[in-house]
């Protein structure tokens, strides 16, 4: 199966007043395969937006080509790149519905743009609010919405033309956690039901690694990571990456929560990677009676990445050096293990350095 | 006192010369002005269409014409007036210069309404592969609606204003009767009661713009 979405060296670059030119996506290489939900993620201005527009044809490229459903879009007259359109859906962080049209005027607007008769659009307009649970307020304004009714409104319309692919523009950056939660399930289950490829956009590190397969992580319009999502968190081979994903999963201790910590517990203090279900903690627990080692858990967190569990604890280590030594070496052969530096931290920035450096010592090394 | 019997058919007869010129200025000007302020919104770089020299032009065009007096853009255009016209005196004639002018006037805030449509809802609109005319049709004037029945009821009142000055090119009208009735003849209470049934047509008019707002508001 080809993918839905193949970017080829596809440079995109913006000239502000007429001089000065923005380079805003850079060589990209990158292909999305059918029926996957890929996240796209990087701090803001990485280019993220400008790569899922080249998708649509929103924005054209500079160089390179962006084949979309087997199409070169480079190749599409204006009126094929319309009919193209009609096949991928976009929705958006400021919904941008129609203010003059009701709910259910919304949804059929693409409809309309795709020739349906009046009462073949009753029926989709009706089908599609119940799909996205809001068939009562068909007949209201969008500014009688409220943030997450008027997301699936967006939704809704954004599947009104059965689209294969659906574009997600930062679209839960604007709703509170819990509708963002609503929402993720939602295209879950688009993905699922409707077989739909979804490339989200998003700064949430919480939407993609509850919502998406794969990822790609951009940092000054290139791509410099992509693969499975567990992969690229647990193993990050760039600094972008990991500071990005450092800033979602808390699970280390921060430089300065390290030194409270060592007013506290005076023995060593080792953080100790979870990718498995217990096994490790298992293993940690027979290692401790044979080496005669006490161990305090003082910090970390475990919780769930692309239906895997993934966290670190931090444990307080009390007993002979050497077997302490030992300990470590040999667990350090069945999970990520770092000992954290003894000696007071100098600065917050070298410790999220040091304290990331350790997330890429993955365990029997990640397949990528 | 004031002698009404031979003045009430004249009072007539120029009220209905004032609302045939207003009501027919706001059809003609209403659709070309319409059409100008898209094309300035629409042509702007970055726009919808964006076309430098159309934009220039129309641009110019509007920061010349609007800032003329109409008085003086009356008979400043004269010859233009006989060639569409044919004539350059009487109630009819007077049409072509309150359109034109009526016409730059309404370009422009129709321009300056569209500009406060959300960019965003076009992007949508464009990403369901709307084309380019549906998009200005279908989108961008409805979404500013509202704003533009203000915008028209705002034109109203000026365009009232100006058919007064029709009865210098002998356009009739209710100006005139108050200048040559009321004004030139010393006659107070005339003048008062012309002016009374302006701001009764003025008033009408407002009331009506802001109730058709209120309902393509959608608030």
């Amino acid at each position: 199966m080809p993918p839905a979405i193949s970017f080829r060296q596809v440079s995109k670059e913006f000239r502000t007043d007429g001089k000065a030119v923005l380079l805003a996506v850079d060589s990209v290489d990158l292909d999305i395969e059918q029926g996957r939900i890929a996240g796209v993620i990087g701090y803001s201005g990485a280019g993220k937006s400008t790569l899922v527009r080249l998708v649509n044809g929103l924005e054209t490229p500079t160089r390179g080509t962006v084949v979309v459903n087997g199409r070169n879009l480079n190749e599409l007259t204006a009126k094929g790149m319309r009919e193209l359109r009609g096949g991928v859906g976009m929705i958006f962080q400021q919904f941008n519905l129609f203010s003059s049209r009701t709910v259910a005027g919304n949804v059929a607007y693409p409809l309309k743009l795709a020739g349906w008769s009046r009462q073949r659009r009753a029926e989709r307009v009706a089908e599609l609010l119940d799909f996205v649970g809001i068939a009562d307020k068909a007949r209201r304004y969008p500014s009688q919405l409220s943030g997450g009714q008027k997301q699936r409104v967006g939704i809704a319309r954004a599947l009104a033309t059965s689209p294969t692919i659906l574009l997600a523009d930062e679209a839960t950056s604007a709703l509170d956690p819990e509708t963002t939660r609503d929402v993720l399930a939602l295209l879950t289950k688009i993905n699922r039901e409707l077989g739909t490829t979804i490339v989200v956009i998003t700064h949430e590190m919480e939407v993609v690694s509850s919502l998406c397969d794969e990822v790609a992580v951009m940092e000054a319009g290139r791509v410099i990571e992509h693969g499975p999502i567990y992969d690229v968190f647990a193993a990050p081979r760039e600094a972008a990456t990991r500071r990005l994903v450092q800033s979602t999963l808390h699970d280390r201790p921060r430089a300065d929560t390290l030194r409270r910590l060592r007013g506290t517990f005076p023995g060593r203090i080792v953080t100790v990677g979870i990718r498995d279900r217990g096994a490790t903690q298992e293993a940690l627990a027979e290692k401790l009676v044979e080496h005669d080692v006490r161990a305090t858990i003082i910090y970390g967190g475990i919780g769930e990445l692309a239906d895997q569990p993934f966290g670190s604890i931090t444990y307080e280590l009390t007993g002979a050096d050497p077997a302490i030594d030992a300990l470590v070496r040999e667990l350090a052969e069945l999970a990520p293990v770092e000992e954290l530096d003894d000696g007071p931290a100098s600065g917050d920035g070298s410790d999220t350095e040091r304290a990331a450096a350790s997330v890429s010592a993955p365990a029997g090394g990640g397949a990528r | 006192m004031t002698e009404w019997g031979p003045l009430a058919p004249i009072l007539l007869l120029s009220f209905q010369q004032t609302i045939y010129l207003v009501v027919w200025t706001m059809l003609i000007a209403g659709v070309v002005g319409l059409g100008i302020g898209v094309l300035l919104h629409t042509t702007r770089r970055g726009g919808l269409l964006p076309n430098t020299p159309v934009f220039q032009l129309l641009n110019v065009l509007v920061n010349v014409v609007r800032p003329i007096p109409f008085i003086i853009f009356i008979t400043a255009i004269g010859p233009l007036t006989l060639a569409v016209m044919g004539t350059t005196i009487g109630t009819r004639s007077v049409l072509f210069p309150m359109s034109a002018m009526a016409s730059f006037v309404i370009g422009r805030v129709v321009e300056q309404n569209l500009v406060a449509v959300d960019p965003g809802v076009i992007e949508a609109a464009r990403a369901m592969g709307a084309s380019k005319p549906r998009i200005i049709l279908t989108v961008l004037i409805p979404e500013a609606l509202g704003a533009l029945v203000l915008g028209y009821t705002f034109i109203f009142v000026a365009v009232v204003d100006m058919s007064a000055m029709a009865g210098y090119v002998g356009g009739g009208g209710l100006g005139n009767f108050a200048i040559s009735y009321g004004y030139q003849q010393f006659n107070w209470p005339v003048t008062l009661v012309t002016v009374v049934i302006i701001i009764v047509i003025v008033q009408a008019a407002q009331l009506t713009g802001n109730r058709l707002a209120r309902a393509a508001l959608h608030r």
